[in-house]
């Protein structure tokens, strides 16, 4: 499994400037990719472009040797899920529904999920450790359990390419681990998996590799541990920090600290990049 | 398997027993069918009721077999013989109770059920592809085209059959003119499809106004104004034949097609990305729900409330999946209108227009069920 972006720019209009900008980079099996880069930077719109809902981009995006332009949604659909930031539902649906909705491209036109299925579905929800939401209402569960309910529909989607907009938004500081940890386990099953993230903390922990985008281009792409230092958090988000190693049992960390007065607090420094 | 995260887990709450509800459901359904026979003005018992449907049901049967076995004189002798023997030996009732039940009251359940399932379906249908559970059957202009139609219809004098298929035409037509503005439209496809119905149906009911301006007073605009206020009392049979057709052709696909309803509702975005090819979809669906509201209204006139409530009151026992939903629709949409006809055919000594009534009867209902703790929508 490949997932290779050669040379993409897009923009929403022909007189309108460029979203991304010449973005390449390309992703394998076990690959777990953070995207970092500030708000409006394009991060969302590479994703629409991977999942095949944006499609008058140039350059290419292959997929196992098939340029996913060509492919139909359910074609896409077999190889590439999407996770979507969890958002209240209109239609309070029970969690195991919202999982098994996951099949939907393996059915035919007319038919509706069998027990088979839900099988597969329930499964699906043990590995993610919330089998014991099977009934609960999609709409009563907390950010994080819904956050793994939609991972859950992407495993049953049996899709090998994750693509995540923003997993941990929202989420309490326990409920980013949580799910962040369930995350790295899929990458290490051999998922391909790329998560749109603000927090470097989440890069240095999880992703084997971190993809920077500033101004709609690639400005870094690396390992973590390799690629992002201050210099770089200073550029993509204009805080001065510093980053810190230390030693746990198993294994050796960086972190990112802010340093104090390293945020200007004025109105001016809340930076919204278009 | 790994063990349970240590979420803040909620009080898991046990499936509801669906078959059984479906099981009373069909059951309160079918017994409104039978009371609806009874009550009236033209005081019926039950037996009667039963004996002249089970005739009229042999006799239909017999005018087929007779058909079938044509070719075999001797056969059709053999089996009919008896068969007429019988009919005639029940028969007990005067033609009048006969013509009242058949002729009358049999039409008029038909197409009440007809009318009530389809606006619901209809509803529910265009909630879950608007993801809105506040959108009704008219939100693409259906309703006040057929209103434009109909009430166009009763100006020019065409007389009532052509009331019902000029109706039919201008509830097309509101939502294909709704569909092609939108499409013309850039920006997202559910919320200009929805803009666009709402300036097409605003456009039919100034046209409709107009026409109640400089209608005749005396004759036209009461007629329209009743038209209007929906009504079961003109249905006839070739209404029931007519709408039941087109009824049954429009909801089938949307029976269907329901599982996928459900990933519909979760949008766009996430539609497509689960395989979903949610233009044609949406197409299909849309073009399903506007056929069967247009044929509804054009014979029972423009009956408020009940393709908006009755999708709610299908979530309240049956939950959110379209599985159930659908058929659920189907069975209390038909049966819920049926109960407000006959309301409105007893209630008064002239008929209550069903229209009004729908929400005088189903508001109370739902508050009561509102108040009684269903589940949010």
């Amino acid at each position: 499994m490949r997932l290779s972006v050669n040379n993409l720019s897009f923009s929403y209009g022909k007189h309108l400037p460029l979203v991304l900008d010449d973005i390449s980079f390309s992703a394998k099996g076990g690959d777990l990719l953070a995207v970092l880069g500030p708000n409006g930077v394009g991060k969302s719109t590479m994703f629409r472009c991977i999942l095949g809902f944006l499609r008058n981009y140039s350059g290419e995006i292959i997929l196992n040797g098939a340029n996913i332009k060509s492919l139909t949604h359910k074609q896409i659909a077999k190889h590439v899920a999407y996770i979507p930031q969890s958002t209240y539902p209109v239609f309070n649906y029970s969690v195991l529904d919202v999982v098994l909705m996951g099949v939907t491209n393996q059915l035919s036109l007319l038919s509706a999920p069998n027990q088979d299925h839900i099988n597969e579905a329930y499964a699906a929800m043990q590995s993610l450790g919330i089998a014991h939401l099977r009934d609960a209402g999609y709409g009563e569960i907390s950010g994080g359990e819904r956050q793994l309910t939609l991972i859950a529909r992407a495993l049953v989607q049996k899709a090998k390419v994750l693509i995540m907009d923003e997993p941990t938004a929202n989420l309490d500081y326990g409920n980013q681990f949580r799910v962040m940890c369930r995350i790295s386990d899929l990458a290490k099953e051999g998922y391909i998996i790329i998560l749109s993230t603000h927090n470097p903390d989440h890069a240095f922990l999880y992703a084997n590799r971190v993809l920077t985008i500033q101004g709609g281009k690639v400005i870094a792409d690396g390992s973590p541990d390799n690629v992002l230092d201050a210099k770089l958090i200073k550029d993509v988000y204009n805080v001065d920090v510093r980053i810190e190693e230390f030693q746990s049992e198993t294994r050796h960390h960086k972190l990112c600290i802010p340093i104090e007065g390293g945020v200007k607090c004025e109105t001016a420094s809340l930076r919204m990049k278009k | 398997m790994s063990e349970p995260v240590e979420f803040l887990t909620v009080q898991n709450r046990k499936q509801p027993n669906y078959k059984l509800r479906f099981i009373l459901l069909i059951l309160a359904a079918a017994a409104c069918i039978l009371l609806s026979f009874v009550v009236g003005r033209f005081s019926i018992n039950m037996a009667d009721v039963l004996q002249i449907l089970a005739s009229a049901f042999l006799s239909a049967i017999s005018g087929s077999i007779s058909y079938l076995l044509s070719p075999f004189p001797g056969i059709q002798n053999a089996v009919l013989g008896p068969l007429s023997q019988f009919i005639v030996s029940v028969d007990t009732w005067d033609y009048a109770m006969y013509s009242v039940v058949i002729n009358i009251r049999l039409p008029r359940i038909l197409a009440a059920l007809l009318v009530g399932a389809a606006l619901s379906t209809a509803g529910a249908a265009y909630q879950g592809m608007f993801q809105n559970p506040l959108v009704s059957p008219d939100i693409l202009g259906a309703s006040a085209g057929a209103g434009f139609g109909a009430c166009l219809a009763i100006y020019l004098s065409l007389g009532s059959g052509m009331v019902t298929i000029l109706a039919f035409a201008g509830g097309l037509t509101a939502v294909l003119v709704a569909y092609v503005v939108s499409r013309l439209t850039k920006g997202s496809a559910t919320l200009s499809m929805v803009l666009a119905g709402i300036l097409v149906g605003s456009l039919f009911s100034a046209s409709t106004s107009y026409i109640k301006l400089v209608a005749d007073t005396n004759e036209q605009l009461p007629e329209i104004t009743y038209w209007l206020m929906g009504s079961l009392a003109g249905a006839t049979m070739n209404d029931v034949i007519f709408a039941g057709i087109i009824i049954i052709l429009g909801t089938l696909p949307i029976f269907l097609l329901r599982w996928r309803m459900n990933v519909l509702t979760l949008g766009e975005d996430e539609a497509k990305s689960m395989g979903v090819n949610t233009h044609r979809l949406r197409f299909v669906v849309i073009v399903c729900a506007t056929l069967i509201t247009a044929v509804a209204v054009s014979i029972s006139g423009i009956i408020g409330w009940v393709g908006l409530v009755i999708p709610h009151f299908c979530r309240m026992l049956f939950g959110y999946d379209y599985r159930r939903i659908v058929p659920a629709a189907i069975i209390l949409g038909g049966g819920f209108l049926l109960l407000v006809d006959d309301v409105s055919r007893t209630i008064a000594t002239t008929e209550v227009p069903i229209g009004i009534l729908t929400a005088f009867i189903g508001a109370p209902i739902f508050a009561y069920l509102l108040m009684m703790g269903g589940k949010r929508s």
